[in-house]
């Protein structure tokens, strides 16, 4: 006989458990009511939210996580994971919904930052995470940190796809890039995206009257130095050079509104949706619901996606992204 | 010889990779392909259901028409494998299944849906197996809970006493993940009984 070791919260279970939602949809819900409507519907997760984004943008103010009695209540109604945003950088939030036992933290720019230079370290927890990028810079830095899964930023809140396809082809053409580039020019770029972790101490050397200099031995981010990060994003630049595709499950956010949105971002090559507004501000919920998730599934043919996108009613009132008055993309680079 | 992954939502592609990697070592010839429509069920030897979301899986299936002829075809004695939401879609009886869920109902068991708890309690751990000396990486995730066997099923797994596979002439069902290791013996025991 030989010895049961169990262990938790290991990288792969962490990717393991963003494995499982593959091909899903995941819809944000405000209440027990519209998490049964998703769980119903088919949805692989819900993300459990005091208000949807179009909510959030139209009260303006700060955005923070949600009453953990609220997404309690959602864990209770529901089946399926249950997921919860945290502000940019908050552990505070962030060791709250871990202990609260939510299946995963969206870190999420939706939400307003806490930290204006880092994002959480989130190998320090056993709940996975799930973090926004715009570029591969951006997906390469969260999965540095530690996070399990990536998706889009898109623009939250506005029903309006282009920001989502925006950041696909960013970070799909930069991979594509990579397999032309020999080591030393992905080492060039693993420097180039380690750079953000030296604003902190970069302002700390000007306000002080410093040379801008970093020091070999001295931490910039957590305990790591800059040379330790650099050669963390090498190895997973190498990495994604390999697979030719981000080494964690990556899903499409931020502007999903339809099924043909919805079919549009797999078509690009994503893993799956997250759908914020775009459920429960549209007219017929139940309906929209099913059909993104048949979208999802049948992306590739046509005539089903012509069909599930017959008469859905009004999908939710889109905004323009030049009219907006806060992008929600730019916070947390 | 070819063998199907249901792939309406889950970790399909690792189940496909994981296969023909058993394949290889096998020496078996022959494709593994993603399956999503009743038409692809023609001529296969082997059927595959993944982890996932037991009840997307569920939904998605009913609506491909793909379930009742996979319940037919696994009654007619196609081997078929389940893991985690896949052992969940062949067992009997389900406790925590949500209204207008159904199941192939192929396996003598009676799982309970999540009952190791959430995420944060997923685990890892080392398995015996009943056909090979050699410990097994258990990967169990959000995992479903094999709580009673009756009938034909027979244990060929097991973390510390408990029963977390099982098999049934053509049938086989994983309250794990395989798959997400790079241990083929599984897959390769599953292969062996369907060829």
């Amino acid at each position: 006989m030989f010895e049961v070791i169990e262990q938790k919260g290991t990288e792969r279970l962490k990717r393991g458990f963003a494995k499982m939602v593959k091909g899903g949809v995941i819809m944000d819900v405000t209440n027990a009511e519209q998490a049964q409507i998703a769980e119903e519907a088919g949805a692989v997760a819900v993300m459990a939210l005091e208000k949807v984004p179009a909510d959030i943008r139209k009260a303006g103010g700060v955005a923070r996580m949600a009453d953990p009695k609220k997404i309690e209540e959602i864990m209770d109604a529901v089946t399926i994971p249950v997921m919860a945003k945290i502000r940019i950088g908050h552990y505070g939030e962030a060791y709250a919904l871990e202990a609260l036992g939510v299946d995963m933290i969206d870190e999420s720019e939706v939400l307003t930052p806490a930290d204006s230079y880092f994002h959480v370290d989130k190998r320090k927890f056993k709940v996975p995470f799930v973090c926004g990028a715009r570029n591969l810079g951006e997906a390469v830095r969260r999965i540095w940190e530690g996070a399990a899964m990536i998706r889009t930023k898109g623009e939250a809140g506005t029903g309006n796809i282009v920001e989502a396809v925006r950041h696909i082809h960013l970070v799909n053409k930069n991979i594509k890039l990579l397999k032309r580039l020999n080591d030393d020019q992905i080492y060039v770029i693993a420097r180039k995206f380690a750079e953000p972790y030296l604003r902190l101490i970069l302002d700390i050397r000007q306000i002080s009257g410093l040379e801008p200099k970093i020091l070999e031995n001295g931490p910039v981010y957590e305990e790591y130095t800059y040379q330790e990060i650099v050669d963390g994003i090498y190895k997973i630049l190498l990495e994604i050079k390999k697979l030719q595709r981000l080494p964690v499950v990556n899903f499409a956010a931020g502007g999903v509104a339809t099924p043909a949105d919805a079919a549009l971002m797999m078509q690009m090559g994503m893993d799956g949706v997250f759908v914020g507004s775009g459920i429960f501000k549209s007219s017929n919920p139940e309906k929209m619901a099913r059909a993104i998730v048949e979208a999802v599934n049948h992306y590739d043919e046509p005539d089903v996606i012509a069909e599930i996108s017959k008469d859905l009613g009004e999908p939710m009132r889109g905004l323009e992204i030049d009219k907006l008055e806060v992008r929600l993309e730019e916070r947390g680079v | 010889m070819k063998v199907g992954v249901i792939g309406v939502q889950g970790a399909v592609n690792e189940h496909i990779e994981a296969t023909k990697k058993a394949m290889e070592r096998l020496n078996i010839s022959g494709e593994v392909f993603w399956l999503k429509k009743a038409e692809q069920l023609k001529n296969i030897d082997a059927l595959i259901i993944p982890g996932g979301e037991s009840t997307t899986i569920s939904r998605l299936m009913i609506k491909n028409n793909l379930l009742d002829k996979v319940k037919d075809l696994g009654e007619s004695g196609l081997p078929i494998m389940g893991t985690c939401a896949g052992l969940i879609l062949l067992a009997k009886q389900i406790e925590g299944a949500v209204r207008d869920q159904r199941f192939l109902e192929l396996l003598d068991v009676r799982v309970s849906r999540n009952a190791y708890g959430r995420q944060v309690d997923s685990f890892e751990a080392l398995l015996k197996l009943t056909f090979d000396a050699e410990p097994f990486l258990g990967v169990f995730i959000r995992a479903p809970r094999i709580i009673e066997i009756f009938g034909k099923a027979n244990p060929i797994a097991y973390y510390k006493d408990e029963v977390v596979g099982v098999e049934q002439g053509n049938i086989v069902g994983l309250a794990f993940h395989p798959e997400l290791t790079d241990d083929t013996r599984l897959h390769e025991y599953f292969l062996k009984n369907a060829f």
